[in-house]
């Protein structure tokens, strides 16, 4: 699909097949295999800013891709605070870089969080 | 409440270990993990495991992973996936929070079987996109087969660092360079010999200075320290580089061993705190077993046998196994420790192990800060 993607590997051979799916990075679509991490998504679309720190704006990404640091965490749905390292991608998701705590606006429910 | 004769935490190697040894005993076992797949770090190791046959030398991690799966499903163990535990209560509660809903299980026996994380390194420009621990970088490539950079500053040169290095090598990313800030390679000369041979720089002696970029690692200064660890100004090297990977040392992830009650020592050859354990890899608190890197960071290899140890003396206060039985078929496991290790490379844990015996009592004249055994 692209450089990032590792399709042929000396050791672990051919990279499984996986169904395509579609997820939205801000008003980007983005492609995505069906299964793997949105991080492991958006690290092959070559997104580098996952979130900004909330009191200096500094930019953040991944750090241990197994779901123990919190660095990457993003708005994926509208929910601000998850870990994209250990949340699968899904077809149709929104996938938004999260500024600080980020915003917290449930359209489904509603409620208070 | 959901029961069960012996919990698990952890699905990683030790983890699969100790369920498989309770489980052959007759036991009834419950493993549960956090993450969506059971293996732990298993099935990202994609290298050939070094020492003896007995260790499954020359085997991969991988495949080694997939045998264990097989024997533990073969065996009826029960592997909740998606389920973090947080917390232990009166030593034999397990408090677990699935995606949707929480639950709690009454365990007759405990094996902690948490693993380690990976630690930091702290430099001007650490927290920019593009700095990553080695481990993120092999599980973004090996599992999910995403180059984590294209051009790679390795730091640290133990067989984390080398053997990382190598499949960055492999997945098609330059490694532009490999740093430590010791004299010497700390890992073994062979996997240093095979990432020299394809050409990777090997500093010793040197440390990063700083990363530099706009919202990521363009640029990456190291240079040399001096015998007290300082950084040697005039003695800069600027590397072309977008991701720094770190691999500085692993910290026994404990905090299920801590809530529960259990004893302390800091021993730094076994990487920081680790919960005090016996020869039967029994904690402070009766009834709860530790296995694998919590209980001290050594090799997979280390973790897989002191995971039987644990299934096996569980299973036996469990009643399962007689202490006789137990003995025996604990025999083997201990001895192909033993021989772990022995040499060079296995003397720091060796010594850190040692070292705790030594210092038991020590451990129990400290004060709690909660309630505890």
């Amino acid at each position: 699909m692209n450089e990032r993607r590792i399709e042929i590997h000396p050791i672990l051979g051919l990279r499984p097949e996986r169904r395509q799916v579609t997820i939205h990075f801000g008003d980007r679509p983005l492609p995505a295999y069906e299964g793997e991490p949105i991080a492991a998504a958006l690290l092959a679309a070559g997104i580098r800013v996952f979130r900004k720190t909330s009191k200096r704006g500094e930019p953040r990404q991944l750090f241990c891709g197994i779901g123990r640091c919190t660095d990457c965490v993003m708005i994926v749905d509208d929910l601000p605070g998850v870990r994209t390292c250990v949340t699968p991608v899904r077809d149709g998701m929104r996938v938004e870089e999260q500024d600080g705590r980020g915003r917290w606006e449930r359209e489904r429910g509603g409620g208070e969080p | 409440m959901k029961q069960a004769e012996i919990v698990v935490v952890g699905a990683g190697p030790a983890g699969l270990s100790a369920a498989a040894a309770a489980a052959q005993a007759g036991a009834q076992v419950l493993v549960i993990d956090e993450n969506a797949e059971p293996g732990g770090q298993l099935f990202k190791q994609i290298h050939k495991f070094f020492g003896a046959s007995e260790h499954r030398a020359g085997q991969r991690g991988v495949d080694i992973g997939h045998e264990l799966l097989e024997e533990v499903e073969g065996l009826g163990v029960e592997v909740v996936l998606d389920a973090s535990v947080w917390g232990i209560y009166d030593g034999s509660t397990v408090a677990v929070a699935s995606q949707e809903y929480s639950w709690r299980v009454k365990a007759d026996r405990i094996v902690l079987a948490t693993g380690a994380t990976e630690n930091g390194l702290s430099f001007r420009g650490w927290t920019l996109p593009g700095v990553m621990g080695a481990g993120c970088a092999q599980t973004m490539m090996n599992v999910h087969r995403v180059l984590p950079g294209q051009r790679v500053v390795m730091v640290g040169s133990g067989n984390v660092g080398l053997i990382v290095a190598y499949q960055l090598l492999q997945a098609g990313a330059e490694v532009v360079a490999v740093v430590d800030a010791l004299p010497r390679v700390g890992g073994y000369p062979v996997h240093a010999a095979k990432i020299a041979r394809a050409g990777v720089q090997i500093y010793t002696s040197y440390s990063v200075k700083e990363a530099d970029g706009d919202e990521c690692v363009e640029k990456v200064t190291i240079w040399r320290v001096d015998d007290r660890w300082q950084g040697v100004p005039g003695s800069e090297i600027e590397l072309d580089a977008d991701t720094v990977t770190l691999a500085v040392g692993l910290s026994p992830m404990a905090e299920l061993a801590w809530v529960a009650g259990c004893r302390f020592l800091h021993i730094p050859e076994l990487g920081g705190h680790v919960p005090v354990h016996s020869a039967y890899m029994e904690t402070t608190v009766p009834g709860i077993y530790v296995a694998g890197d919590v209980s001290g960071v050594e090799e997979a290899s280390c973790a897989m046998e002191e995971g039987r140890l644990a299934g096996l003396w569980a299973a036996s206060a469990a009643g399962r196994l007689s202490v006789a039985a137990a003995v025996a078929a604990a025999a083997p496991h201990e001895a192909s420790l033993a021989r772990l290790r022995s040499g060079p490379f296995g003397a720091a844990a060796r010594g850190g192990k040692l070292a705790m015996d030594g210092r038991r009592d020590e451990a129990w004249g400290q004060t709690l800060t909660r309630g505890g055994a």
